[in-house]
C-alpha cells in the first residue's frame, strides 16, 4: 500500500515534469516564430506601403509587447490554435493531424515486423548462442546497423520496384476514410504500398531489438525460477515463452518507448525516400518553403509525442514493477 | 627513440598488430580511402565543385563498362554532368572531414567533463551525468534535423549551403558528447583509485595537471574505441542530413547529397548516380565500424584472447 501511494506520488511528479517540458517547448516554438516568422509578409506580400503595414500590425496585435504576445500564443496553443500555414492557408494543427495517420500506420507496420521477427530471433540467439544461425543473425544485424536507413530503402526500391516490379515504390496507394482517420490498411493496394517502407523502417530497429531480446533472455535464463520450472518438467518452449519472456518483456517495452525521438527521425527519413505523405514529409516541405508556423507546430507536436511516451513508459514500468525505481523516483 | 629500444619493449602497436590482424586490415582499408581522399585534387580528373569544369550536356552518362558511355567518365556522370568518380572522391572527403571534426568537438566537450565528473565526484558528477542523460534521451538525429531545419528556414537554402560544413560539424559535435563523457568518467573513476595517482598527488601535482598528465594517458584506449564508433555515427548523420536536403548543397555534394540528387533520376534508369555513392558510403561505414570493433577487442583487457 505504501509503495502504491509512493507510486502515485511519483506519477504526479512525472506529470508536473512533463508539463514543464511542454512549456519549455512552447517557449522555444514561440521564440522561433517571433524571430523568423513575419505574419505580415505572409498575409500581404512585400509590396505594401509601410503605413498600411503598421495599421494591420496594430490590428493583429503584433505591435504589442512580447509578454502579451506570448500569453496570446500560449492561450491559443491550449485551445489547439497554433496559427495558419503559409503554404496551405489552413490551421497548422489541422494539417499535421491530417498527416498523422500515414506516419502512424507506417510506424505500426514497422513495429509489427520488429515484434514478429525480433522475438523468435532474439530467443533463438539466447538459448542457442553457439549455433551457426545465431551467429549469422547477429552478424547480419551488425551489418544492418552499418547501413543508413535511407540506403536500405533505396536498395529495396531498386530490387523490388525497379528490377522485379513486384511492389510499388512511392506513396500510400488507395486509402479509405474512417471519419477523420484516413487509413491505407483496409485496401490491398494500401497494404502493398506499406510493405517496402515498413520493412525499411524496421531494418533500423530490428538489430537493436534482437540484441535486447537476447540479452534480456540471457539475464532471465540464469535465474532460479527457470531451473525450478525445468526441474518440474515444463517443456523448454513453455519455459522460454511463458516464464522467461514475460519477465523480459517489460524492460524491452521501456527501452522501446524511450527510443521515440530516434524513431521519429528515422520515420522522417523513410517518408522522404518513399514520398510517404506523413508528418515528416510534410515537415521537410515546410522547411523547404520556410513555412514557419507549420514548422513550429510540428516541433510542438513531436515534442508532445516525445513527452507523452516518456512519461507513460516511466509511470507504467514503475506501477507494473515495484522493484524498480524506488530510489530513482526523486 | 631508437629501434633497439622499440624491439626490447614490446610496443603496444606491435603486439596489437600481431594478435589482431583485423585491426591491420580495417586500418589499411581506411588508410587507402584517406590517402585517395587526401590526394583527391591530383587523382580526380576534374574539380566537381567548380561549376565551369563540367557541362550539363554530359549529364546522366553511364559508367564506362556500360553501353553508351564516354571514356572520359570512369563511373559515368551525375544529373549536372559532373564526373561521378571525381564527385565521389571529393564527397568522401567531405564525409570524412565532417566525421573527424565532429568527433573532435564531441571529444573536446565530453572528455574534460567526463574527467572532471569521474575525478571530482559528488555534485559535479551528478550534474554532468544528469546532463548527459538528458542530452542522450533527445535523439541526436532528430535534434540535428531540427537545428538545421531552423537554420535553413532562417538563412534560406543558399546561405545554408555556404555554411553547411561548419554547421554540420558543430551540430553533430554538440549532440553526441555524452558518449565520450560517460566513457571518460567511468575510466577515470577506476584510475583515480590507483596508487600512481595517489603518489602523484603526494608529490604535489595539481588537480588539473594530475587529470591531464597522469589520468588522461591511462584512459586513452577506451576513448580511442569510442572515437572510432562515434566517427561512424557522425558520417551516417552527415549523409542522412544531406540526403534530406539539410546538409551539403548540390553545388558541393557529399556522398549523401550525391545519393539524393541521383535518386530523382533512378527511375529514368540512371541507377549509378545513387547506387555507386551508396556502396562507397557503406564501404566507408563498414570499415570504420570494423576498425572500432577490432580496436575494442584488442584494447579491452577483458576481451583480450588467452
Amino acid at each position: 500500500m505504501r509503495a502504491f501511494v509512493a507510486g502515485l506520488g511519483f506519477a504526479a511528479r512525472r506529470l508536473i515534469q512533463a508539463a514543464l517540458v511542454m512549456f519549455a517547448i512552447l517557449l522555444i516554438a514561440f521564440a522561433v516564430r517571433s524571430a523568423l516568422g513575419d505574419p505580415l509578409r505572409e498575409i500581404m506580400g512585400e509590396a505594401v506601403p509601410e503605413a498600411e503595414r503598421a495599421e494591420l500590425r496594430h490590428k493583429l496585435g503584433l505591435d504589442a509587447p512580447w509578454p502579451v504576445q506570448l500569453a496570446r500564443y500560449l492561450g491559443g496553443a491550449v485551445q489547439g490554435d497554433f496559427g495558419t500555414s503559409t503554404i496551405y492557408k489552413r490551421p497548422t494543427l489541422e494539417i499535421i493531424l491530417a498527416k498523422f495517420p500515414a506516419s502512424f500506420e507506417l510506424v505500426l507496420g514497422a513495429s509489427l515486423i520488429v515484434f514478429v521477427l525480433s522475438l523468435p530471433a532474439g530467443i533463438y540467439c539466447a538459448v542457442r548462442p553457439r549455433a551457426l544461425g545465431a551467429r549469422l543473425i547477429l552478424g547480419v544485424s551488425v551489418l544492418g546497423i552499418s547501413i543508413p536507413v535511407f540506403l536500405t530503402g533505396i536498395f529495396l526500391i531498386t530490387i523490388f520496384a525497379v528490377w522485379l516490379g513486384w511492389l510499388p515504390a512511392f506513396g500510400r496507394g488507395e486509402t479509405i476514410r474512417l471519419g477523420p482517420w484516413e487509413t491505407g490498411l483496409l485496401t490491398g493496394d494500401g497494404l502493398r504500398h506499406l510493405i517496402l517502407p515498413a520493412l525499411t523502417l524496421s531494418s533500423i530497429m530490428l538489430p537493436l531489438f534482437i540484441r535486447l531480446v537476447r540479452s534480456a533472455m540471457l539475464d532471465e535464463l540464469g535465474h532460479d525460477y527457470v531451473r525450478t520450472a525445468e526441474a518440474k518438467g515444463a517443456s523448454p518452449l513453455r519455459v522460454w515463452l511463458s516464464h522467461t519472456l514475460r519477465n523480459a518483456l517489460l524492460p524491452l517495452a521501456a527501452i522501446g518507448g524511450l527510443q521515440m525521438g530516434t524513431l521519429i527521425a528515422y520515420t522522417l527519413l523513410t517518408e522522404t525516400v518513399f514520398q510517404w505523405p506523413g508528418m515528416g514529409f510534410l515537415f521537410l516541405e515546410a522547411v523547404t518553403r520556410a513555412d514557419i508556423p507549420l514548422i513550429t507546430t510540428y516541433l510542438v507536436f513531436v515534442g508532445l509525442l516525445f513527452v507523452v511516451t516518456n512519461t507513460l513508459v516511466d509511470t507504467v514500468s514503475l506501477l507494473l514493477d515495484p522493484r524498480i525505481g524506488l530510489e530513482g523516483m526523486r | 627513440m631508437s629501434t633497439g629500444a622499440l624491439r626490447k619493449s614490446t610496443s603496444p602497436l606491435r603486439s596489437l598488430a600481431a594478435s589482431h590482424p583485423g585491426v591491420i586490415i580495417a586500418a589499411s582499408v581506411l588508410g587507402a580511402i584517406a590517402l585517395a581522399v587526401a590526394f583527391a585534387p591530383l587523382i580526380a580528373p576534374q574539380d566537381p565543385f567548380d561549376l565551369k569544369s563540367f557541362d550539363v550536356l554530359d549529364a546522366g552518362m553511364p559508367p564506362s563498362w556500360l553501353e553508351g558511355s564516354d571514356k572520359r567518365f570512369l563511373l559515368g556522370t551525375d544529373a549536372q554532368g559532373r564526373d561521378l568518380w571525381s564527385a565521389i572522391l571529393y564527397g568522401t572527403r567531405i564525409s570524412l572531414m565532417v566525421g573527424i571534426f565532429a568527433v573532435a568537438i564531441q571529444a573536446a566537450i565530453g572528455v574534460p567533463l567526463g574527467l572532471l565528473a569521474g575525478y571530482a565526484g559528488g555534485r559535479v558528477d551528478a550534474v554532468v551525468t544528469r546532463a548527459a542523460d538528458v542530452q542522450l534521451s533527445l535523439s541526436t538525429l532528430m535534434m540535428a534535423i531540427i537545428a538545421l531545419a531552423l537554420f535553413r528556414a532562417a538563412l534560406g537554402g543558399e546561405s545554408l549551403g555556404r555554411f553547411a560544413v561548419p554547421l554540420l560539424v558543430v551540430v553533430i559535435g554538440i549532440a553526441e558528447w555524452p558518449h565520450f563523457a560517460r566513457t571518460a568518467r567511468a575510466a577515470t573513476q577506476v584510475e583515480a583509485a590507483k596508487d600512481y595517482v595517489r603518489a602523484a598527488r603526494a608529490l604535489g601535482a595539481g588537480t588539473f595537471g594530475l587529470m591531464w598528465r597522469h589520468i588522461l594517458p591511462n584512459i586513452a584506449s577506451p576513448l580511442i574505441v569510442i572515437a572510432a564508433m562515434q566517427m561512424a555515427g557522425a558520417i551516417i548523420a552527415e549523409a542522412a542530413l544531406s540526403f534530406l536536403g539539410l546538409g551539403m548543397p548540390v553545388t558541393k555534394p557529399s556522398l549523401g547529397t550525391l545519393i539524393r540528387s541521383g535518386y530523382d533520376l533512378m527511375f529514368a534508369g540512371a541507377w549509378w548516380i545513387t547506387v555507386i555513392p551508396g556502396l562507397v558510403l557503406i564501404g566507408l561505414l563498414v570499415s570504420v565500424n570494423a576498425l572500432g570493433d577490432a580496436l575494442r577487442d584488442a584494447l579491452d583487457p577483458r576481451r583480450r584472447a588467452g
